[in-house]
C-alpha cells in the first residue's frame, strides 16, 4: 500500500498549473460565452440557458450528434473483431515479428491532415488508385454521400486498426505458455482455447482498445476534412466548426465535452476494476 | 499455441492494404504532374526527382517543416519536465484527491480539441503569443502533459518502492536520488513517453492551425491550404507529404515493443 504524503501535491503542482492553462481557463471561458449574449457593439448580456435550449432543439446537432454515433459504432464492429484477427494470426517469433510491427504502426504515425490528403488522392475518380479501379462500379466519393461515407470509413479503417492489433497483440503474448499446454492436454479445439483462454485475457485491453477508437472516432474532425471539406457526412466536430454564433457554439462545446466526460468515466471506472481484480500486469519491454 | 502455418497470409494482406494509399503517395511524388493528371501509371513513367527538389528549394516549405518540428520538440520537452514528478508523486504516494486528479487527467486526452480551438485564439491573443511557437506547444500540453503523466506513472509503477527508501536511507537527497538513480532506471519510459508526446504533436492539426497565422505556419497547413486550392500541384503536394512520413518512420524501430503500450496511456 501506497504511504499517505500530502506533500506529494508539490510535485503535482507544475502539471496543474499547465493543465489549468491549456484545459480550465479556455473550458471557464466557454462557459462564459455559452450563458451570454454578444451584440454586434462586443456587449454582454446574460441570456441564462438560452443557448443550450437552442442547441438541443437544433435539428443539426442532433443529426450530427447521431451521424458520429453511427459512424463510431460502424468502426468499432469493424475494427475490434477485424485488429483481434489479425492480432491472433502474426508471427510470435523470427523475423516476422519486427516486420510486422514496424509496418502496421505505420498508418498511427502519420500527420492526420496527410492521412486525409492520401485518402484524397487514393480515393479521386480522375487520378487516384481506388478511384480509378471502381469509377466504373459509378463511385465518385465527391458526388455521392454514400460513397463518401465508404471511403471515410475505410479510411478510419486503414488508419487505427493496427492500434486495436498492436494492442490485441501485446494482450495474447502476456498469456503464459503454460496455459496453452493445459489446453493441449484437455484436447481443446483451437475455438475452445481463443473462447476460454485468450479471449478473456484480452479484456483488459479490448477495454483500452474500445476507449481510444470510441473517444477518437467521435472527435473525428480533420481526416474527414483532408478528404470532403466540411462536405457531407458532417460530424460533430465539423458541426461545432461552422456554427459561428458564439453563445451556440460555446454551448455546442460544453453539451460535447459533457458527452465526452460521462463516456469516459464509465470506461474509468470499468478499467480501475479490471485493475484491482487482475492486479496490474508488470510488463517491461520485449514484449510489445 | 502457435498460430498455424498459413496464419501469415492474414497480416500480409492488411499490410498490403496498408501499404498500398502509401506507395500511391509515394509514386505521385516520383512523377510529373503531366503523367499524374492525364495518364493512369502505376509505376512512374518518366521518374523525377523535380517535386522534391522544388519543396528543398522553397523556402516557404522548408520554413513550415521548421516551424512544425520547433513546437513539437519544444512540446515534447515542457510535457516530459513537468510529467516527471507529477508521476512519481502518482505511483509513490496517496494524497487528498488524488484519484480525482488523475482522472481528471484522463479527461484532457480525451478532450475534443474543436472545443478547445476558439477559447485557445483569444487565450494566447491576450497574451500576445498568438502566432508563436510555444503557443502552440503550451495549447499542446493539453492532451500530451496527461498522457505523459500516464506513461511514465505506468513505467515507473514497475521501479519497487524499495530502491526508494534504500537510497533515502544511504541519505540522498529527493532531488539528488531522482536525477541520479531513478531516471536511468525508467530511462525506457522517458523515451517512450517523449515519443508518444512528439508523434501527438506531431500529428495534430486543428489546434496548431487555428494558434499560427502567418510567423508560424505548421506543415500541415500549408498542405491544407494548396491541396484545397484549385489547380492543385500534386507532385509538389505529394513529395511533401512523403516526408512527412520521415520522422516517424526513423523513430518507429526504436519503441516497436511499447507502441501497444504508449497508446494506451502505459496501461497494458
Amino acid at each position: 500500500m501506497k504511504p499517505v504524503n500530502q506533500k506529494a501535491w508539490l510535485l503535482v503542482a507544475p502539471v496543474l498549473v499547465l493543465v489549468a492553462i491549456s484545459a480550465v481557463i479556455p473550458l471557464m471561458t466557454v462557459v462564459n460565452y455559452s450563458v451570454q449574449y454578444v451584440g454586434s457593439t462586443g456587449r454582454f448580456t446574460w441570456v441564462g440557458d438560452e443557448w443550450y435550449r437552442d442547441v438541443l432543439h437544433s435539428e443539426a446537432f442532433w443529426s450530427a450528434l447521431w451521424r458520429n454515433l453511427v459512424f463510431s459504432g460502424v468502426i468499432l464492429v469493424i475494427q475490434i473483431p477485424l485488429g483481434v484477427v489479425i492480432a491472433l494470426c502474426m508471427p510470435r517469433h523470427g523475423w516476422g515479428v519486427p516486420v510486422c510491427l514496424v509496418l502496421m504502426a505505420l498508418p498511427l504515425l502519420i500527420p492526420w491532415y496527410v492521412v486525409g490528403m492520401i485518402w484524397q488522392m487514393f480515393g479521386r475518380v480522375d487520378i487516384g488508385l481506388m478511384g480509378v479501379m471502381l469509377k466504373d462500379f459509378g463511385y465518385n466519393y465527391e458526388g455521392d454521400p454514400l460513397d463518401a461515407w465508404f471511403t471515410l470509413v475505410l479510411m478510419d479503417v486503414w488508419h487505427w486498426t493496427s492500434l486495436v492489433a498492436l494492442l490485441a497483440y501485446a494482450g495474447l503474448v502476456s498469456i503464459p505458455d503454460a496455459y496453452y499446454r493445459a489446453a493441449r492436454i484437455d484436447g481443446a479445439s483451437s475455438w475452445s482455447v481463443f473462447r476460454f483462454i485468450q479471449l478473456p485475457r484480452l479484456g483488459r485491453v479490448l477495454t483500452i482498445a474500445v476507449l481510444l477508437r470510441f473517444m477518437d472516432s467521435f472527435m473525428i474532425f480533420t481526416e474527414p476534412f483532408a478528404v470532403i471539406a466540411g462536405g457531407d457526412p458532417v460530424f460533430l466536430s465539423t458541426e461545432l466548426k461552422q456554427t459561428v454564433e458564439l453563445g451556440k457554439k460555446s454551448a455546442m462545446s460544453i453539451i460535447y465535452f459533457l458527452i465526452i466526460l460521462a463516456v469516459c468515466w464509465v470506461f474509468y471506472a470499468v478499467m480501475t476494476r479490471n485493475e484491482q481484480e487482475t492486479g496490474r500486469p508488470q510488463t517491461q519491454g520485449g514484449d510489445a | 499455441m502457435r498460430p498455424s502455418r498459413f496464419a501469415f497470409i492474414v497480416p500480409a494482406l492488411y499490410i498490403l492494404f496498408l501499404m498500398t494509399p502509401v506507395y500511391w503517395l509515394v509514386s505521385m511524388s516520383f512523377k510529373t504532374n503531366l503523367e499524374i493528371t492525364t495518364r493512369f501509371t502505376f509505376f512512374p513513367e518518366a521518374f523525377t526527382l523535380e517535386n522534391y527538389a522544388k519543396v528543398f528549394g522553397d523556402e516557404r516549405w522548408r520554413s513550415v517543416f521548421a516551424n512544425s518540428l520547433i513546437y513539437v520538440c519544444l512540446n515534447t520537452a515542457i510535457s516530459i519536465l513537468v510529467a516527471l514528478p507529477a508521476a512519481y508523486a502518482f505511483s509513490r504516494y496517496r494524497f487528498f484527491g488524488d484519484k480525482h486528479l488523475f482522472f481528471w487527467l484522463l479527461t484532457n486526452r480525451m478532450a475534443p480539441v474543436a472545443v478547445f480551438t476558439l477559447p485557445f485564439f483569444q487565450l494566447y491573443s491576450a497574451f500576445g503569443l498568438f502566432d508563436t511557437h510555444i503557443a502552440v506547444a503550451l495549447a499542446h500540453c493539453l492532451f500530451n502533459v496527461p498522457l505523459a503523466v500516464w506513461i511514465l506513472e505506468g513505467f515507473m509503477s514497475g521501479v519497487p518502492r524499495e530502491i526508494d527508501e534504500t537510497a533515502y536511507i544511504d541519505g540522498h537527497s529527493f532531488p539528488g536520488f531522482f536525477v541520479r538513480i531513478f531516471m536511468p532506471l525508467i530511462a525506457s519510459g522517458i523515451g517512450v513517453a517523449a515519443f508518444f508526446c512528439f508523434m501527438f504533436s506531431w500529428v495534430e492539426y486543428l489546434i496548431a492551425d487555428a494558434l499560427a497565422r502567418s510567423a508560424v505556419v505548421p506543415i500541415t497547413t500549408r498542405l491544407q491550404a494548396l491541396s484545397q486550392a484549385s489547380g492543385t500541384d500534386w507532385g509538389v503536394l505529394a513529395a511533401a507529404g512523403s516526408l512527412t512520413l520521415i520522422p516517424g518512420a526513423i523513430v518507429i524501430w526504436f519503441v516497436r515493443n511499447y507502441i501497444a503500450r504508449g497508446f494506451a496511456l502505459g496501461r497494458v
